[in-house]
């Protein structure tokens, strides 16, 4: 279904839409300001001075998106002009209320002080590198679906092998979902989410057809065929697996999530739907009766106050955080997000809802649903079905995991572990996420490119996969 | 595959909807809610930004805010130091507040509703927003007899008002510094905090409120209140054995030291409680039974409630009965027989107040900023559990007990004291505790005061009684300027 004479990304012959590179880079602009402009807000509310060090890190930060905006004019000309705007005030907002949390634990004397914006600083350094890599290697994302099965493969090794390890080795806060090597925690479920996906795009297309077919209505629904019921059922004893195994119930759910939607768009059938939200709760409903964590998560999620000095501890003090932070909030440097545990990482987001309140909060929600729709809006635009299923896939893992994350920590949905894209504390997270971005620029630059052989012919796009794999 | 994926789209939107909407819900509807929860010390730290109202004792500040350069504008100190400790309570940075700072915080802070229409005139002229002052009825002079009398052992002393309810004393030692708990040097609070914590006995306790302890003979003064409402009178002559045996036991209530109250083993009411005769009480008890004791005990305030005044106090109240042994012990004021400093002097200031018993409190009166008077407290009257004839029989037998009995070391030159000593056995192991309870001037009550010393080894004749002589008359001296 590809080939140059009727290449699938060409939109509408004879006109040139606009490449928007312009308003990107006005766009990043701002996203840079207002990052410099919140460490500088930090830093006076808190210190009474500005550091040192501010100059340099204006300069990094403004390198780094002036490194990324010109990769993409040279590698994407037509990609979406908003999803690295997105990411990077998304980035900064993150460093600056990281670096305001460093500073509270120097303030409070607590034993654990540590520099972790700086840290945050050099994963964000690597994303971007590796967001280049990406742009530059993966010349056409349908290259991608030839390593559909090895992606699978590599997905599967990743998504296991915090279980396989000792605990001593993969074990923090109860969940089993890192490697801890020489220093460094890396959690490999975040890497294996976009292989999975990929995989999951490169496999719906190819079966779709078949998993359309339905055999017979059941109450107005048309049900798909019985024995058409196994890779569901694979990715749904896949997902009970990591929840059983590494008692980390956002990766299952999320795993779970983005399958299920995916099939949906594949298929066209509203059945998929019904049936994963069946074995969903199905297995979610066995899992509180056999697991006693997974009880006690929910008990905490209904009733956290009566949990508050135990398990519900965090809950509660990010929903003071919140409260307290009512309308406006207390102003960055103004509050105690420090109070909430793991505030840098899990509970960011509660951060952010306390210093810059309820506007804070809910602008960085409509920053993510911009991303999300962006990429939403992509995959409708861009002609293959590759592209299509896995624009929509990336995205949706995007707008999933910000509803899993969010929804816990403002106690719509039990907590669970998964981080928050971009904003969060964590290499693995932002890096990986860096990656997300990058394949979500390039199916948009292929969906909005004119018909034109620039792109390069196919034949010359086998010359890279070895160095895709890499990543 | 356009369809589902523009009704993905729409799912995405209302699943942040849902996120948006929750939010809303949690910072807006549940804000005020989440900010106030008292488990929640972010609002203290901002407290820390405006100037908290003052908690004054006799016109002067015991606990101030007083304005710094750091980052936290203004700094809680107490001038006086361990002093008022147990009424004032800390404010603190990581430990919240107690006591008055904690019951009274919403006044202290300014975001009390009796001081809404300032904060909203406050909006307008820019003045800095600041809190009320909360006034206590404690006297100074009251306040220093008891601490210097408690100097050195674990114990408490309550003075009262016997006509007012007014509390004019209340101390609890070992004490504490709360100066050092609201500093703003997190690790110097820490610190000091765990050295309070490591401490034995617990130097932020407060004795007169927090706990209950066996009266011993205090308890006397009931059970004479109750055969005195049952037809007895001071010069009835009740069995006064050498030793009382337990029913059903082959143990003895003794006397103290093993004494004889009487060589002819009986002797009058008065002379009974005087020299707190136990063999005499024990029988008492017994023949009164256990109703009209719990009855009695009950409406002097025993009766298993905790109150607030407003820190919260302590129940007191007599336990389970279960047989005539248990009786003997409990009319004795043992077994489980427990009572609260406070409870003590309720019952001296009852006694003291012709036998009506007024509400006990600690706050005269709330003042906003500008010190004009938002609220003030009326004294009212609580409960009467003897009619004002008994009392005046309980207060002639009281007397009875300074001027020639246990309670001589009570003694104020040129007045009348009434009062009643107690020796509470705690274990084999353990010294007894020391009691004392009483008023003055007897013929004019002004002043009811209990003083509890924690194993302390001696009696309450010679240990406690001292301790309430000063403390009367300190207040005493102080009314005759």
């Amino acid at each position: 279904m590809s080939g140059p004479a009727t290449d699938p990304r060409a939109p509408a012959a004879g006109t040139t839409p606009p490449k928007r590179r312009g308003i990107e880079a006005a766009l990043l602009g701002f996203a840079v300001l207002i990052t410099v402009v919140a460490q500088c807000i930090v830093d006076l509310t808190i210190t009474g001075a500005l550091r040192a060090e501010m100059a340099g890190f204006s300069a990094w930060i403004t390198a780094l998106w002036v490194v990324a905006h010109l990769v993409i004019r040279k590698w994407a000309p037509y990609a979406d002009p908003l999803l690295l705007p997105a990411v990077a005030l998304l980035v900064g907002l993150g460093l600056a209320v990281i670096h305001r949390l460093d500073l509270a634990a120097e303030q409070v004397e607590s034993t654990v002080t540590r520099e972790d914006a700086p840290v945050q600083l050099i994963w964000a350094t690597l994303g971007v590198a590796l967001f280049v890599a990406v742009l530059v290697t993966v010349r056409d994302h349908r290259t991608l679906s030839r390593y559909a099965y090895t992606l699978a493969l590599a997905g599967l090794a990743l998504l296991a092998l915090p279980a396989l390890l000792p605990a001593s080795l993969s074990e923090v806060n109860g969940a089993k979902i890192w490697i801890r090597v020489a220093g460094f925690s890396i959690q490999p479920g975040e890497f294996a989410k976009i292989c999975l996906v990929i995989f999951f795009a490169a496999y719906l297309v190819d079966k779709r057809d078949v998993l359309a077919l339905a055999s017979r209505r059941v109450a107005g629904i048309e049900l798909p065929r019985g024995r058409d019921l196994g890779p569901v059922l694979v990715a749904w004893v896949l997902s009970i697996l990591v929840l059983v195994f590494e008692r980390d119930l956002g990766s299952s759910l999320l795993l779970f999530g983005i399958f299920v939607v995916m099939l949906y768009i594949a298929t066209e059938r509203s059945s998929w739907l019904l049936i994963g939200v069946a074995l969903f709760a199905g297995g979610a409903l066995i899992a509180y009766q056999i697991f006693g964590h997974v009880r006690a998560r929910v008990d905490t999620w209904l009733n956290p106050f009566a949990y508050q000095d135990g398990a519900g501890y965090q809950l509660v003090q990010s929903l003071f955080g919140l409260g307290t932070g009512g309308l406006f909030g207390a102003g960055l440097g103004g509050g105690r997000p420090d109070q909430v545990p793991v505030a840098k990482s899990d509970f960011i987001a509660s951060a952010v809802g306390e210093e810059l309140g309820l506007f804070g909060l809910v602008a960085v929600i409509i920053v993510y649903l911009i991303l999300v729709e962006r990429g939403l809006r992509t995959s409708l635009v861009v002609r293959d079905a590759f592209g299509k299923l896995l624009a929509a896939g990336l995205a949706f893992a995007v707008a999933w995991q910000v509803f899993v994350v969010l929804g816990g920590v403002t106690g719509l949905l039990p907590l669970t572990g998964l981080t928050t894209p971009f904003l969060a504390y964590g290499g693995s997270s932002l890096v990986a996420n860096f990656v997300l971005v990058a394949l979500l620029v390039r199916i948009s630059d292929a969906a909005r490119r004119p018909a034109t052989p620039q792109a390069g012919p196919p034949q010359r796009l086998g010359d890279a996969p070895t160095e895709v794999v890499q990543q | 595959m356009n369809a589902p994926l523009r009704r993905v789209a729409i799912s995405v939107l209302v699943l942040f909807t849902l996120l948006i909407v929750n939010v809303n819900y949690i910072q807006v509807v549940r804000s005020d809610e989440l900010r106030n929860n008292t488990s929640n010390t972010r609002v203290l730290a901002a407290q820390y930004d405006r100037e908290r109202g003052a908690i004054v004792v006799d016109g002067t500040a015991v606990a101030e805010s007083v304005p710094t350069d750091g980052r936290l504008k203004y700094l809680r100190q107490y001038p006086q130091g361990e002093l008022y400790a147990a009424v004032t309570g800390y404010h603190s940075l990581i430990y919240n507040n107690s006591r008055i700072e904690h019951t009274e915080n919403d006044l202290l802070s300014g975001s009390d509703g009796r001081l809404a229409l300032r904060r909203l005139a406050d909006l307008f002229t820019g003045r800095d927003p600041a809190g009320g002052d909360v006034v206590l009825t404690l006297d100074p002079a009251v306040q220093e007899a008891a601490m210097a009398g408690l100097e050195g052992v674990t114990g408490a002393v309550v003075a009262l008002d016997p006509s007012s309810g007014a509390i004019l004393g209340m101390a609890s030692t070992p004490s504490y510094d709360p100066t050092r708990l609201s500093s703003h040097d997190p690790a110097a609070i820490r610190e000091y905090w765990e050295q309070l914590e490591a401490a034995d006995p617990d130097p932020r306790l407060n004795r007169a409120i927090d706990d209950n302890y066996p009266p011993g003979s205090l308890f006397k003064v009931i059970v004479s209140a109750a055969a005195l409402q049952n037809g007895l009178t001071p010069e009835t002559v009740v069995p006064a054995p050498k030793e009382f045996p337990l029913p059903n036991s082959t143990r003895v209530i003794p006397n103290y030291n093993g004494s004889s109250c009487s060589p002819s083993g009986e002797q009058p009411l008065i002379d009974a409680l005087t020299i707190s005769c136990n063999t005499a009480f024990a029988q008492l008890g017994i023949d009164l039974g256990e109703d009209r004791i719990r009855e009695m005990a009950e409406a002097f305030g025993l009766d298993g409630e905790t109150f607030e005044i407003p820190l919260l106090v302590q129940a007191s109240g007599i336990g389970e009965v279960e047989d005539d042994a248990a009786l003997a012990q409990t009319a004795i004021g043992q077994r489980d027989v427990r009572m609260t400093p406070l409870q003590a002097a309720l019952v001296a200031a009852t006694v003291a107040n012709d036998g009506v018993q007024m509400k006990p409190y600690l706050i005269d009166q709330v003042q906003a900023p500008d010190l004009t008077v938002i609220d003030s407290t009326s004294p009212e009257e609580w409960r009467e559990p003897i009619s004002a004839d008994i009392a005046d029989q309980l207060t002639e037998m009281m007397v009875s007990v300074v001027a020639n009995g246990s309670g001589r070391a009570a003694r104020i030159q040129g007045v009348e004291v009434a009062g009643k000593t107690g020796t509470a056995q705690v274990s084999q192991d353990v010294a007894d505790h020391n009691w004392f309870m009483g008023f003055a001037p007897a013929d004019d009550p002004k002043i009811a005061v209990a003083v509890f010393v924690a194993n302390g080894g001696g009696t309450g004749g010679d240990v406690s009684a001292p301790i309430a002589g000063d403390v009367m008359q300190a207040y005493l001296d102080g009314l005759g300027d």
